[in-house]
């Protein structure tokens, strides 16, 4: 390495990995991952939801984590997004749609309300 | 995809309660369940709280694991890593809450809450064998900024506005320090030295940086470098200390690979170099001469001042020799401005100061306050308070160089200066606290016994005059004592304060002289009554049996390993104090509470 230029470069595609330890974050987004949301496919959405986020270069504004049953099993895959005291939470995911809820709930701020639990 | 990094604290104390071993488990249990692309295990330097250790912490939620052991790994990846459900047995109870499976942030622990981490920010969060991560928290960004915004006398200019004093002990201006070294920059071979010849009892703030941030020492002694127009560095660092001089090589290799460290650095045409020299262990190479003739391959001992390091140091050139610590916040004064430095502490005293807490506290480990915190903040609320209920009785600074501070002083603003005025002084940062179990006189003999033998034996008041005064310890703790020895201690103390030639003799009866002058009534208990009133001095203790509360069980006397308690069952016994070796065994084994020292 000899410039400036460089070293910035790798400053850049490291800062977001080292930020994964920091833990301020605008959102956080729950997976319920027990046996029946895994059963029901749980992780390919959460896999998808990464993918997304590190594809749009959101990873210091969203943070993903898992948990246990939220105990609604029948509408496994679930994620609930948090944003300071505010939950909204998604039901019957798949990757696609969780890839819509990137979109439109942490890129625009619009939480899609036609797949949280309140409409289903 | 990595979703979450697992962080295992590398560092001496957790290395040497397994968690190498842990992480080797941890990596192939994620392998098992076929985590591997999903977690990262990283290895990083220390959490600071040494005394929860083996540590592991789980991000992104930020659980803190402690004393974790090989056999709770399994569980570990299975409910945390592959279910998202928290191992609650395991986490550090501070941060559990009731009713809800989440953990609260580190950050909110007492621990944590009132530190502010400059020098040992990056312990505990990067992995440091690896330079890219360092990179990701803005590492080199500062040699940048110096290399290519900054002129040398700007950088020094800037350092000596901070207000930034060397945290190896003696508090002098690390500015001015530079400055006396700058003078005919290109035209003189200069050298720039890092003293991490971390010898106090107790201390281990640099061995932690270094073990969990190596490259913002190599940075900040590049940024030295350039200040004063040197292109070669050392590092003398204990051989005692074999993860940090791992790191350290490490560290340089990559730096090197890089192109951060070797000739032409971000093609300005600077060039810097750094070699590790290891020191053998000896005390008096921590201090600044005889650690350079020692880096020369002579034998370590001082020489006197002036000509100061400055002017004539290593191989007689112009050096510059700056601890460890003081380094580690070179880097953030230069990105952050000296004005955000001054921010922080008291009046004469800026920035903060990594204390390593040991002795009789709660949480045992390292810990980065702002100068001018109380030290009651730093024993109560960081450091969990003593343990089993004991009262605070003093607390140790600076080492064998150091005083104690009794309770009555427990609400002093810890800095430079108010160390001193207290007749004790900051040193390298070993904070040894003391419960009301300690004895004075033993503590001050402990710390005389080290400065005994760790002396050079170049000159005669420190060889000989320490020796002196260990030998009327001695006597004062053997019983045989009197009262014109305390006056003794105190002329003798005064000598070899005054005629030494480096700090270590000047500076090795402090513990005595601080010890007498806020404790002199247990001197004289041991002296003229001839007690220890802590209980410690097996010389003036002995033990004996309450008629009224012993049972005759004769368990005592089974147990007693020189036969000298005697009596018949259920009648009360005795203990022949000719006999006694005072051992304790009695004592540990009555269920009566009947025995007692006196």
């Amino acid at each position: 390495m000899k410039t400036l230029a460089e070293l910035s470069a790798i400053r850049e595609r490291m800062k977001s990995k080292v930020s994964l330890r920091e833990g301020e974050y605008s959102y956080r987004i729950v997976v319920g991952m027990a046996t029946c949301g895994i059963a029901a496919g749980a992780r390919p959405v959460m896999n998808a939801l990464l993918e997304e986020i590190a594809a749009k270069g959101l990873e210091g504004k969203v943070q993903v984590s898992q948990t246990g049953c939220i105990g609604i099993c029948q509408m496994e895959p679930v994620f609930e997004v948090f944003s300071g005291e505010e939950k909204t939470t998604y039901v019957k995911m798949t990757p696609e749609k969780a890839k819509e809820v990137i979109a439109s709930h942490i890129e625009g701020g619009k939480p899609l309300t036609q797949y949280t639990i309140g409409e289903m | 995809m990595i979703r979450s990094h697992v962080l295992i604290c590398g560092g001496t104390g957790c290395s040497a309660s397994g968690s190498v071993t842990i992480r080797e488990t941890l990596e192939k249990e994620i392998a098992n369940v076929g985590l591997e692309n999903e977690v990262k295990v990283v290895q990083t330097g220390c959490f600071g709280l040494c005394e929860l250790g083996p540590i592991m912490i789980v991000y992104p939620e930020g659980t803190f694991y402690s004393r974790v052991t090989v056999d709770d790994v399994a569980e570990v990846v299975s409910e945390h890593l592959v279910k998202g459900r928290v191992v609650r047995r395991l986490v550090f109870n501070e941060t559990l809450q009731e009713g809800t499976t989440d953990v609260k942030s580190l950050s909110e622990t007492s621990f944590y809450k009132k530190q502010k981490r400059i020098a040992l920010r990056n312990c505990g969060v990067i992995d440091p064998e690896n330079i890219e991560e360092y990179i990701g928290v803005d590492g080199y960004q500062a040699l940048g900024k110096v290399l290519t915004e900054m002129t040398p006398d700007e950088v020094i200019q800037t350092i000596i506005d901070s207000g930034l004093r060397g945290r190896g002990g003696g508090g002098f201006p690390t500015g001015l320090k530079w400055k006396f070294a700058s003078g005919n920059r290109g035209n003189v071979q200069k050298y720039v030295a890092c003293n991490a010849d971390e010898g106090d009892p107790g201390a281990f703030m640099d061995r932690s940086i270094l073990e969990g941030d190596p490259h913002a020492v190599l940075e900040a002694m590049a940024i030295a470098g350039y200040a004063i127009g040197a292109d070669e560095g050392y590092i003398y660092v204990r051989a005692e200390y074999p993860i940090a001089i791992h790191r350290l090589e490490v560290a340089i290799n990559q730096a090197h690979e890089y192109g951060l460290l070797g000739k032409d650095i971000f093609g300005t045409g600077f060039n810097f170099d750094i070699k590790l020299r290891l020191g053998a262990g000896a005390f008096v190479c921590g201090e600044e001469t005889a650690l350079m003739t020692s880096i020369e391959g002579n034998r370590g001992e001082p020489r006197p001042r002036p000509p100061f390091p400055a002017v004539k140091g290593l191989f007689g050139q112009p050096t510059i020799l700056n601890n460890v610590e003081t380094y580690a916040n070179v880097t953030q004064i230069i990105l952050n401005g000296a004005e955000w430095f001054q921010s922080m502490g008291t009046e004469k005293s800026k920035g903060t100061k990594v204390f390593a807490l040991g002795g009789k506290i709660k949480h045992t480990g390292l810990v980065e306050v702002p100068m001018g915190t109380t030290l009651r903040e730093v024993v109560e609320e960081i450091g969990g308070g003593i343990p089993n209920g004991k009262k605070f009785k003093a607390a140790q600074t600076g080492g064998p160089s150091g005083g104690c501070i009794p309770a009555e002083l427990i609400d002093t603003p810890i800095d430079y200066d108010n160390l001193i005025a207290i007749g004790s002084m900051m040193g390298s940062g070993g904070l040894i606290v003391m419960d009301e179990d300690t004895c004075m006189v033993d503590i001050a003999r402990f710390f005389l016994d080290f400065t005994v033998d760790e002396s050079c034996g170049k000159c005669t008041p420190c060889r000989v005059g320490t020796k002196r005064l260990l030998e009327i310890l001695d006597r004062i703790i053997a019983g045989k004592g009197e009262l014109k020895d305390l006056d003794e201690l105190e002329e003798l103390a005064k000598y070899i304060k005054s005629a030494s030639l480096c700090g270590l003799g000047q500076t090795a009866p402090n513990p005595v002289l601080s010890t007498l002058n806020r404790f002199r009534d247990e001197y004289v208990a041991h002296v003229v009554d001839k007690k220890c009133p802590a209980g410690v001095c097996k010389s003036l203790l002995h033990y004996e049996i309450v008629p009224e509360k012993c049972k005759g069980c004769t368990l005592c006397a089974r147990k007693c390993p020189v036969n000298a308690i005697s009596g018949s069952v259920k009648e009360p016994h005795v203990i022949d104090t000719s006999k006694c070796i005072k051992c304790g065994v009695c004592i540990g084994n009555c269920k009566f509470g009947a025995i007692i020292k006196k």
